[in-house]
């Protein structure tokens, strides 16, 4: 398989996903409403889904930015770490035909980055100083490339869609506890036992439906790596450059790229993010696989 | 008469799609000449970094006039070709590079040359233009590559070929991770 074949099949895994995503989604809702006799759980749902929608779009990157303690960074020409930041993705940009993004330094020693923002042109990356002191030019323009492979892929967009429709069943789920809290006694009383099977595929529901979402949420980000590690490689032309990156990134199991507010940042926005975090290494695919579909990729094994 | 409506009907249809093909054929040429202009944007800045340089140097290497003029013309000539062709320019620009290299080299003889901060300064800001030029020449090349195919695969090569749109050229890059295959080592 080669990268531009990978792009491809990555495109269309994700766009199943996301179609599966909403199917589960209208799934609950209706056999919530169905089971439970009440239909005002749909709409309902759908109303609080269109808030959580307006909040997660318009504000996504700010909450990411501001959990992660990133920090703007000026292009101060004074030969310091900010310049080079610029520097590097200004060539990046130049090359995607991106948009120049905000750029963000988070403070720390671990070494990390991610993308955030709704679409190109409102897009952030923040990298941490760890990463920027710990790595040569060629690695960090492998780790920008893969960050600003998310912008450019609409990642960010597409990650905010899916964080608003995993809240929506994680909310839906809620409710439908509640109501089954409250009202399960009350349609007990009116049709004696007849329920019963009823109550049992709710609870599966209860339970599967979280579950289910998150390991979607997963995979999904799951292949937007693999697809930014693509497109990283077809920016700067530079597999080795951001393979050696990701070795670094690997070191300890993952131990270097820790950063302290990663927990959490990371259970924030992956487990709910609301919004188009995407990046973040520790909640990424094993590094030795996405370092093999690299290789394989750029013809090196 | 239920012939004739599908005749126009057909027709309509052919119409509407040839024009939209027609349209998006313009729009992804636009953004080729667009992506051609980022380069010389690029190329510019560059001719412009270079007297500085030569000034710069001239200070402290005085008995390089040889090099100065090589310089000074292989300046003009990109320049000059600039606009000439993808080959033309590249050969040029070629020229060039190589002139430049043979200052930086000279310069390894002048250890104030070196310490000069003006001349780190330009010495970083050419190394960062050239690393824009290749980045512009990529980008360039993925536009090209993507209007290409738009031309030449069926059924956008009917309308291409109606209205005359031709192939462009696709830049050579010099990187060495291209030109060579990539060797890791650890």
């Amino acid at each position: 398989m080669t990268l531009y074949t990978q792009v491809t099949a990555n495109r269309q895994k994700s766009g199943f996903y996301l179609v599966l995503f909403t199917a589960l989604l209208l799934g609950v809702g209706y056999l919530a409403a169905t089971y439970l006799d009440r239909p005002e759980l749909l709409p309902l749902a759908a109303i609080l889904s269109i808030i959580q929608g307006f909040v997660g779009w318009y504000a996504s990157d700010t909450v990411a930015l501001a959990a992660s303690g990133a920090e703007p960074v000026e292009d101060a020409h004074d030969g310091g770490q900010g310049e080079r930041l610029h520097r590097i993705v200004e060539t990046l940009c130049i090359a995607t035909g991106l948009p120049k993004p905000r750029i963000f330094i988070i403070p720390q020693a671990g070494m990390n980055a991610f993308a955030t923002g709704r679409d190109p042109k409102h897009a952030a990356v923040a990298v941490t100083a760890g990463l920027l002191q710990n790595m040569n030019d060629r690695e960090v323009a492998g780790v920008l490339a893969h960050e600003l492979g998310h912008v450019g892929n609409e990642d960010i967009r597409l990650m905010s869609l899916v964080a608003v429709l995993a809240g929506s069943i994680t909310l839906l789920g809620d409710m439908v506890a509640r109501s089954l809290w409250w009202g399960g006694g009350r349609r007990r009383n009116n049709e004696e036992g007849g329920n019963g099977i009823g109550a049992i595929v709710m609870i599966v529901v209860l339970v599967a439906a979280p579950v289910a979402a998150t390991l979607i949420q997963l995979a999904i980000s799951r292949k937007r790596e693999f697809l930014a590690d693509a497109t990283a490689v077809l920016t700067t032309r530079d597999a080795a450059g951001l393979i050696s990156a990701l070795r670094k990134l690997d070191e300890g199991e993952g131990a270097a790229a820790k950063v302290e507010v990663s927990r959490a940042v990371a259970h924030l926005f992956i487990a709910n993010p609301f919004g188009g975090l995407a990046g973040l290494f520790s909640t990424h695919p094993p590094i030795a696989e996405r370092i093999a579909a690299l290789e394989q990729g750029s013809g090196m094994r | 008469m239920t012939p004739l409506i599908i005749t126009v009907v057909v027709l309509v249809l052919i119409a509407l799609w040839a024009a939209g093909t027609y349209n998006a054929l313009i729009a992804t040429r636009n953004q080729v000449d667009e992506a051609g202009s980022d380069i010389h944007v690029q190329m510019r800045r560059r001719y412009d970094l270079i007297p500085n340089l030569v000034e710069t140097v001239k200070g402290y290497a005085k008995h390089e006039d040889d090099l100065f003029t090589k310089v000074t013309e292989a300046r003009a000539g990109a320049i000059s070709a600039n606009g000439g062709g993808i080959n033309a320019e590249q050969q040029a620009e070629k020229t060039l590079s190589g002139a430049l290299r043979t200052v930086f080299a000279v310069a390894e003889n002048y250890p104030e040359l070196k310490a000069n901060e003006n001349f780190m300064q330009l010495s970083k800001e050419l190394s960062e233009t050239e690393d824009k030029l290749e980045a512009a020449r990529r980008f360039y090349n993925a536009t090209v590559r993507e209007y290409n195919t738009r031309i030449q695969v069926i059924p956008g090569n009917i309308i291409a070929g109606l209205a005359r749109f031709t192939a462009r050229e696709l830049y050579v890059l010099e990187s060495p991770e291209v030109a060579e295959p990539v060797t890791v080592k650890f």
